[in-house]
C-alpha cells in the first residue's frame, strides 16, 4: 500500500517536471514548482518523514513560491528566447540521472536495520536521546542538542543569506536615488 | 488586491490560525514534528499571506523593518549566547548540561532556546528577503 503511494506520487512527480521543463509561462513553472513541491512533502510524509515533509511544504510550497511570484511581478511572464530545443542539455541531465540511478543500485536496501547509518550514532540517539535529553522527539533531539554545532551553522548560513540580499537590494536603491 | 471582499475576509480567518500554529509548531517541536525552522517559516509566511492581501504598507505597521531586522540577529546572537552560557558556566561550547542543576532540566532549557534562536532568525530573514523584492517592485512603480 505504501509503496503504491509513493510510486503514484513520483509518477504525478515526473509528470510535474515534464510539463515544466516544456512550459514558456513563468507563471505556469511558479505554480508547477508549488505542486512538485506538495507531491514532495506528500512522499516524505508516507516515508514517515514528518519534519522534512512540514519544512518541504512551507519552505518549497509556500515561500518559494512566494518568492519567485514576488520576482515575476518585476519582469515579464513569458520566457524570453527558446527557439530550437538543443539536446547538449537533455543528454547531459540524463547521463547524470543514469549516473545517479546506477549509484542508488550499491546502496544497502531501504529501511534495512543493518545500514551503516543505522549501526553508528543512529542506535545511541534512540535508546539514550529521551533519557540525555528529555525531549521525546528524537529529530529535535539530534538537531538542537547532538548537532547543535551544525545547526548553528545552518542558522548562519540563513542569517548570511538575509544579509547578503540586504546589502545586494539596499544598495541598488541608493543608486537609483530612491530614498 | 484590497478590493477582494472573499479574500480579504477569509485572509482575516485563516491569519490569526496560522500564527497560532506557527507558535505551536515552535513550542511543540520537542514533542512532535517541527521545530524552530519550520515555525519561522510559517510565522513568516503569515505575515507575508497579509502582505499580498492587505499591501505591503500595512505588513511594514505591522512588523516593522527595524524589527525584522533586530529578529534576524537576535536570533544568531541568541543561539551563539547559549553557546557561550555553557562555557560561561563551565561546560563546552553549546554545553546544555550545565545550564541548570539538573542535566536533562539544562538539555531541555538549552534545546528551547536554542530553538527560539533558530525561529527568530528564519521568520526575520524571510520576511526581509519578502520585503526587499516586494519593496523594490513598489518603489518601480
Amino acid at each position: 500500500m505504501e509503496s503504491t503511494i509513493i510510486n503514484v506520487l513520483l509518477i504525478l512527480m515526473a509528470a510535474a517536471v515534464t510539463v515544466l521543463a516544456r512550459t514558456r509561462n513563468l507563471f505556469a513553472v511558479v505554480v508547477l514548482f508549488s505542486i512538485y513541491s506538495f507531491l514532495m512533502a506528500t512522499a516524505m510524509v508516507a516515508l514517515d518523514a514528518v519534519d522534512v515533509a512540514m519544512t518541504e511544504a512551507s519552505v518549497g510550497a509556500g515561500i518559494s513560491t512566494v518568492l519567485l511570484l514576488a520576482a515575476l511581478s518585476l519582469c515579464r511572464s513569458q520566457e524570453a528566447g527558446g527557439g530550437q530545443p538543443t539536446w547538449l542539455p537533455l543528454a547531459l541531465a540524463c547521463t547524470c540521472g543514469l549516473l545517479l540511478v546506477y549509484g542508488t543500485l550499491g546502496l544497502p536496501a531501504f529501511s534495512d536495520p543493518d545500514a551503516p547509518v543505522h549501526t553508528h550514532v543512529a542506535r545511541r540517539y534512540i535508546e539514550l536521546g529521551q533519557a540525555e535529553t528529555g525531549v521525546p522527539n528524537t529529530v529535535t533531539a539530534v538537531l538542537a542538542s547532538y548537532r547543535g554545532f551544525d545547526t548553528l551553522g545552518e542558522v548562519l548560513v540563513i542569517f548570511t543569506a538575509g544579509v547578503g540580499i540586504v546589502a545586494l537590494l539596499r544598495r541598488r536603491r541608493a543608486g537609483g536615488g530612491g530614498r | 488586491m484590497k478590493s477582494y471582499l472573499i479574500l480579504r475576509v477569509v485572509a482575516k480567518l485563516l491569519i490569526p490560525f496560522v500564527l497560532m500554529f506557527a507558535l505551536y509548531v515552535q513550542f511543540h517541536g520537542d514533542y512532535g514534528p517541527g521545530g524552530g525552522f519550520q515555525a519561522g517559516v510559517i510565522l513568516a509566511a503569515g505575515i507575508i499571506f497579509y502582505a499580498l492581501i492587505y499591501g505591503l504598507a500595512d505588513a511594514r505597521r505591522i512588523a516593522p523593518d527595524w524589527v525584522v531586522e533586530l529578529l534576524l540577529a537576535a536570533g544568531v546572537l541568541l543561539y551563539a549566547g547559549v553557546g557561550v552560557a555553557g562555557i560561561l558556566l563551565g561546560g563546552n561550547f553549546l554545553d546544555y548540561f550545565v545550564l541548570a542543576a539538573d542535566p536533562v532540566r539544562g538539555q531541555l532549557r538549552g534545546i528551547l532556546l536554542v530553538e527560539a534562536g533558530v525561529g527568530m532568525t528564519v521568520c526575520g530573514v524571510m520576511l526581509k528577503i519578502f520585503y526587499m523584492f516586494a519593496g523594490r517592485g513598489e518603489a518601480q512603480r
